[in-house]
């Protein structure tokens, strides 16, 4: 059992340790949420007509409501960032220190997205902080009830990015990813719209935004900032969650790896 | 008490065959030398020895333990220190050493001592707390061999150890590591330069993918310098 604690805390903390040295990262990871609050849904509220939809109880601003939406999307980005990070520690060999170590592979695995997740959660608290000063708030007890949705979308972001980073060989390959896997999820989820919104548009990307599981962690963030549970945004997140991680262990099966 | 055992074993990339029919066995406190030019399989055998990959033809048994059947006590066995370095050059010495001490279940006192001990015998201790990219090549080999032997591993694995290391650095490193062997420890040491072996050792000779001899290096070479014996045997099959 020891093993396994000093093992999770070890790469908890190296995690730490790395995004400590990269102050860099966490200024980007702040400024561009900052930017869509703070610019984007200025210009933008003029333009989009909000009516009072669940978990609302009153008119919101574009403000408020982006930012469940922009929650996730540090997460999405942090969850990219660890999958960088996991081709890069491979092509570095780093990764080779962590897979010959006497732990199961899964375990391995699971310490590192835990690592990325604490990490990203920390971004979200600080960029909550920061628009709390700008007056963009939620309830009181929002910010501690959507602690455990956080837990949930960054294991699931986490676990997509570990399962790209099975996949993707190379680090010049990985700007093909942020045109593939972020922007795709992110415009086409209920971060920047709802999604009665976007079927007023098209019946068809409605459908493609309800099947993506992004726009479910953005809900379980936003009813969770409410103090209200989303029952079937958890499980559609907890689903995309077991099917991203079950892949990312198959991708790293030694049995299937094939050098390059 | 067994060291390392490999039988049988085969491993190809799709058609290309990179392993075949492999077979050698190391007893226990022996230094061995698996020499080979570039490209004979050396690093798919030791990727199939760390369990990166595995094959679904043969076996490999560790310290007596099965590397299939028993994975996680074959590995707590070994001690590895692989070709590419694989320490986190932003951390200093003492962190690296003490995040993969961690990996093997070693924290606080326990894991302090041993990591002492261990740069003690590589004579870096006054350089535990600079980071691993301001050190030289030598001094990065030997930080990576100090963290190789924090568990008291009984196998010992150094994948060209020496690639990139000047004379000096290089002997050095070659000399403890058969004085390890001295003091019980199995050591496989993959090469293709043949001023690292000693007629003492163990040596396997890996060519296109086949063991193409295995012995001691004094009978292996006979009556011409193993250079020149490694040449006729590996090139006459070119």
């Amino acid at each position: 059992m020891r093993l396994y604690w000093t093992s999770l805390w070890a790469i908890i903390t190296r995690e730490a340790l790395r995004f400590i040295h990269q102050r860099e990262r966490f200024v980007a990871a702040l400024v561009r949420p900052l930017i869509w609050l703070l610019v984007f849904a200025a210009g933008f509220r003029a333009a989009l007509g909000l009516s009072i939809s669940p978990p609302y109880q009153t008119y919101i601003t574009y403000e408020t409501y982006i930012v469940p939406g922009l929650c996730g999307m540090i997460m999405l980005f942090n969850g990219m960032q660890s999958s960088l990070s996991l081709v890069y520690d491979r092509e570095m060999g780093s990764m080779k220190l962590l897979l010959t170590a006497p732990l199961p592979r899964g375990w391995v695995l699971f310490c590192k997205l835990l690592g990325s997740t604490a990490i990203s959660i920390l971004q979200v608290y600080a960029f909550l902080g920061i628009a709390a000063l700008f007056d963009i708030t939620h309830p009181a007890i929002g910010y501690v009830t959507v602690l455990p949705a956080l837990i949930v979308c960054g294991l699931m972001l986490g676990a997509l990015g570990l399962l790209l980073s099975s996949f993707v060989k190379r680090l010049e390959n990985f700007s093909g990813v942020m045109n593939f896997v972020i922007f795709p999820m992110f415009f086409l989820s209920s971060a920047l719209y709802p999604l009665w919104k976007m079927a007023e548009s098209s019946e068809l990307l409605h459908d493609i935004c309800a099947l993506n599981p992004f726009t479910h962690a953005v809900e379980l963030i936003r009813f969770a900032l409410h103090a209200q549970m989303n029952w079937s945004a958890l499980g559609w997140s907890a689903l995309a969650l077991a099917v991203f991680m079950g892949a990312a262990l198959l991708g790293y099966d030694p049995a299937r790896a094939r050098q390059r | 008490m067994s060291g390392l055992l490999v039988e049988d074993l085969t491993y190809s990339y799709g058609p290309k065959t990179a392993l075949k029919d492999v077979s050698f066995s190391v007893a226990a406190g022996r230094f061995c030398v698996l020499l080979g030019p570039n490209g004979a399989g050396k690093s798919t055998l030791f990727s199939l020895l760390t369990r990166l990959l595995v094959s679904s033809k043969g076996r490999i048994s560790i310290a007596g333990y099965d590397l299939q059947c028993q994975p996680r006590a074959a590995l707590a066995r070994l001690g590895i220190v692989f070709q590419q370095t694989t320490l986190d050059l932003d951390l200093t010495v003492a962190q690296n050493l003490r995040y993969f001490a961690a990996l093997h279940g070693l924290s606080g006192k326990d894991a302090r001592m041993r990591i002492d001990a261990a740069l003690d015998q590589l004579s870096m201790r006054e350089r535990d707390g600079e980071k691993t990219r301001s050190l030289n090549g030598g001094h990065r080999r030997r930080a990576e061999l100090a963290r190789a032997l924090i568990h008291d591993p009984e196998v010992l694995l150094l994948d060209e150890p020496t690639v990139g290391l000047d004379a000096a650095a290089r002997r050095s490193i070659t000399e403890y590591a058969h004085h390890l062997a001295d003091e019980g420890k199995t050591v496989l040491w993959a090469t293709h330069l043949t001023d690292e072996v000693y007629d003492k050792d163990r040596l396997v000779i890996l060519h296109q993918a086949q063991v193409l001899a295995d012995g001691f290096a004094a009978e292996i070479a006979g009556d011409m310098p193993l250079a020149d014996r490694f040449l006729s045997l590996t090139g006459a099959e070119a």
